[in-house]
Formats: structure tokens, sequence, C-alpha cells
């Protein structure tokens, strides 16, 4: 695994599978991470697939350094063994057609499982469109990655890069038409897009992060409140439809 | 019952098995007890559900599951042909509801054991309720044994000042089999926002942590008892589950542990069998409760 700080708060960790092929991975979903070396955590912390590189057999994993678990990864040196359950969830819901007017919204770390989305989007021959928040212009990530895949359209809170504000509140939103909105972020944010997707009449997907302790749908932890109940993020998610949840939207 | 080998795994840590299928070869786990089923379907408490703490969780989901008829009806089709002991974790909120729904799984033929949940310490009514008195224990021990016939293990709670007489009193009244340590009543507070972490305020306590306490209960109860003992709390290796074995357990179950590694359960089945040869013992049976 190589390491590379992207910034003092963002760790970008670049991970191969020695033991052959990575499974097959779609966006969206996530991993299960354990670094071996922490000894004040217990519990894996679920985080988002970032990318994935099918020739170098590599999945990438972009971290925020907030607490004692996600600090423990950015100690982790190239060279050390990071211990993954993969891959976990469902994933975005993919273009139907080429056609399909896409925009992908992220805001801080949350901007990480769009790169892998928007590239498969192109893949397919969909150009994706983002727009992408942050508090300050240094906060913003792999940028020239997301530029290489479609259009990027960017707000900062302090007016640093891009349009002054949130996401919600950006110019594109009214010049552009689209057909789907998929959103990872601040939960604020994602609630702010949903109800501005379902005031315009777009479908609106949204990745959720609960706690999590199994990731595998059987300790019920990290439950949603949804149409349906109570539904695990780590097995029925981490991506709902909007309309599916019981979000004050 | 009989077990393939000495170690199964805890009620709601494992879900109804299948979702470890990706990880394990199920048939190679001692026994599968499947995650807390009541009469009728709960939604669980609110979320948040779960808190870390230093070497291990609070959880306070409060028995989610779709109830016992669906279970019967949707679930146990898709167990069923599983080659291992499949057990039911019951759970009720009065002695009578507690034991229509082990009826209702005696019915099942390929379920050969329940274990009663007289100790879940997240819910308001029942649970743990019955289970920290003895008179309340064997209440709805008493129940359940008239309704159910086959193999009952009485899964006890470590929130009480002398678990050996609740284990007597669960014997008195049928129990086949005692399990312990559920988890410990525990709370977890946010200093910054000044506020309790989880949605009900109190949780469960499991992992690490517990291993001390969930070690000296099995090995008291395993002497204040004839029933076989089944010990759980805290067991991340091999080595854990045979101090449990040393203690006076004849099987133990796996938890918190599914979480971290999903295929621990038959890693610790192999490492006992290393141990057992290493020392060389020809059976599990051999170091029950020898500790000295």
């Amino acid at each position: 695994m190589s390491v590379e700080r992207l910034h003092e708060r963002y760790v970008l960790l670049r991970a191969t599978n020695p033991a052959g092929p990575l499974p097959e991975m779609r966006p969206g979903q996530f991993a299960q991470l354990r670094a071996d070396l922490a000894p004040n955590t217990f519990l894996r912390r679920p985080i988002s697939i970032n990318f994935v590189d099918v020739t170098a057999n590599e999945v990438w994993f972009l971290i925020q350094t907030v607490g004692e678990g996600s600090r423990s990864f950015a100690r982790l040196q190239t060279g050390d063994m990071l211990n993954a359950v993969l891959p976990l969830g469902n994933g975005f819901t993919l273009p139907a057609t080429s056609a399909e007017r896409v925009l992908l919204v992220g805001g801080g770390v949350g901007t990480a499982p769009l790169l892998y989305m928007g590239s498969q989007m192109l893949a397919m021959g969909c150009r994706p469109t983002f727009l992408l928040g942050a508090r300050s212009k240094g906060d913003l990530l792999q940028m020239e990655a997301f530029q290489r895949l479609g259009d990027v359209f960017v707000t900062t809170e302090d007016g640093t890069a891009g349009e002054r504000g949130f996401v919600t509140q950006h110019s594109v939103l009214r010049e552009r038409q689209f057909d789907r909105i998929s959103t990872c972020g601040p939960k604020p944010m994602m609630v702010a897009v949903a109800r501005f997707a379902k005031s315009a009449g777009i479908a609106c997907e949204v990745s959720l992060e609960n706690m999590m302790a199994c990731g595998v749908g059987a300790c019920l932890c990290c439950v949603e409140d949804t149409q349906e109940g109570h539904v695990c993020v780590c097995k029925e998610g981490p991506v709902f439809n909007m309309e599916d949840l019981k979000w004050q939207i | 019952m009989e077990l393939k080998n000495p170690v199964m795994t805890a009620s709601g840590t494992f879900g109804y098995g299948l979702e470890f299928a990706d990880f394990v070869n199920l048939e190679d786990i001692g026994g599968i007890i499947v995650k807390g089923t009541t009469l009728e379907p709960r939604q669980g408490n609110p979320y948040p559900r779960m808190a870390e703490t230093p070497k291990g969780m609070l959880n306070c989901v409060g028995l989610q599951n779709k109830g016992v008829d669906y279970f019967c009806e949707h679930i146990y089709p898709t167990i069923r042909d599983i080659k291992t002991n499949m057990i039911v974790n019951v759970s009720g909120s009065s002695p009578a509801d507690y034991a229509e729904c082990a009826a209702r799984i005696d019915a099942l033929d390929r379920i050969p054991a329940i274990e009663l949940n007289i100790s879940c310490p997240n819910v308001r009514q029942g649970g743990m309720a019955f289970g920290v008195t003895a008179e309340g224990a064997a209440s709805v021990v008493k129940a359940v044994r008239k309704a159910y016939h086959k193999t009952l293990i009485v899964k006890l709670s470590p929130n009480v000042t002398d678990v050996c007489e609740i284990a007597r009193a669960v014997e008195a009244e049928g129990a086949d089999s005692v399990s312990l340590i559920n988890t410990l009543m525990g709370m977890a507070i946010d200093a910054e926002k000044r506020k309790r972490v989880l949605s009900i305020g109190t949780g469960g306590l499991s992992g690490p942590c517990v291993k001390p306490v969930a070690l000296r209960m099995v090995y008291q109860v395993a002497r204040a008892v004839k029933i076989p003992v089944v010990g759980l709390g805290g067991i991340m290796s091999a080595t854990d589950a045979v101090e449990f074995l040393l203690a006076g357990a004849s099987a133990v179950e796996i938890g918190t542990a599914n979480f971290i590694d999903p295929a621990i359960t038959v890693k610790v089945a192999q490492g006992i069998n290393d141990y057992l040869d290493c020392h060389g013992f020809a059976s599990v049976h051999d170091i029950i409760g020898t500790v000295e």
C-alpha cells in the first residue's frame, strides 16, 4: 500500500492485493478498514471506495483525519499492510443511457466516491457534471482528476475558489438541466441537495455514513429510518433513493 | 444437542449466518445462534445505537426483528439446510409470549435448540427485567419449558449481584444449559455536546474489555450448576476461548469479534484444536473446568 498526504487533514491510501486481482467494485460501495497498528481503536472504519485502477490492481481510499480511527490510517507508511473487507453495500445508480444528464454533488471528503462514479460513467460514454463544495480552496481534493472526467463546478464557503456559498446556491443548478443527482457529503448538505432535487422534480440518491460496527447487516447498529422502517445503511445502503428515507425535504 | 466443535456465534453479532457466508464455511462452526426473535415484530431503538469504547463497544439495538412468524415463513427456509446447529435466540415481554414464541420454533424440525434471552439490557419491558431476579428468571423458564421440548439454553445477565443464584433457579426449572455473559450495562457521554451518545442513554458493553468479568462469572456458575455452561464475553482468539473452557465452559460463543474479523469463528475453532494437539489432549472434554 502507498500513502500520499494530500493536505494536512487528508490522506490518500492506494492499496493493492498481493494475493491476486481485487474483486469487482461498483461506485458508491465501501470497505471496512483497519490499521493493524492502531492500538486505541477497536472497530473497523467504513471508508468509501475513491477509485479503482484495474490495470494497477489498486483501490484508493481518501481519508479525512478527524478522529482516532482516521488518524490511525494517516500514521500508516508506504509498504504497511491495510486490513480491508470489501466491497460492501450497494452503489450509485449508473446511467441507463449515455444521454442521461447526471449531476454528481460532493461536499468535503464526501467527494471521494464521486471520482470512481465519474470514471465509470465516462467509461460508459456518459460525461458527468460535478458540483463540489468545500470550506476553502485547500479542502478541494483531486481536482485535476475530476476535471479529466467531466465539467467541474465548485463552491467554497469562504469564496477562495469557485462561487462563494453552498453547493445548492451554485448557478449551474439554474443554468443546466439534469435527469438525476447522486450526492455524498455532510448530511445537512445532502438534505439541501435532496430538497432542491425534489422541488425541481429530479431523481436523487444520497450516500449515508451512519456509524457502523459489522458492515454486513448483522449487528443492526447503523440503521436509518426509512419508509420500510429501520434498515441497515451497510447492507441496504449506503446509497438510498431520497424518496425511501424519512427526511424532512 | 451435539456440537461438532465448541465454537458458536453469539446472537445479534452474526445475523442469520448467511451474512457471513462470503467469509467462512458456516458448516465449520459448531453452532450459529441467530438474531433475537420476538413474538411480534420490533423496530428496535432509534439511531444512534452504537458507541466505540476502549477495547469494546456499546450497543442499544433493542431487539429489532421481524417477529417469529416472519422468521418461520421467510428466514427458516433459507437457513434450514445449513449443516450445523442453527439455534434461535428468543426474547419476550412476558412469560406467556416467551412461551408462545418458543412453541412456534419448537415446530421447526431443523432448529435443535433455543437460547432464551432473559438478559437484554436494551428493552424497556421484559428482557433483562426477568434475568435480574431468581424469581423472574424462573418464571420465564417454567413457562417456556412447558411449551418447548428441545434443548433449552438460558442466557444470563451479568448485571446482577449473584449470578449463581439465578443460574441455579433456571436449572431447577428445567433449563438444559446456561450461556453467559450477555452485555454489561454501560453508558457513553460526548463531552463536547454534553449529551449521552446512545439514543436511549444506556447500552450493553461487549468486546475484550468485558472478558475478565465474563471469565469470573463462568468460573463461578460452572461450579454452581450441573448443566453445561456456554461461555462468552470478549473472546477474540483461540487462547481466549481456551480460557473459558478451562474456567468451566463446555462451549463458547463468539460475538463482537465477528465485527473485527468476519472469519474469526473458524480460526478460533482451529486454534482450539491446535492448543489441544500442542498440549497432548485428545479432546476438548479433557480441559473443561480444569483450571487450578
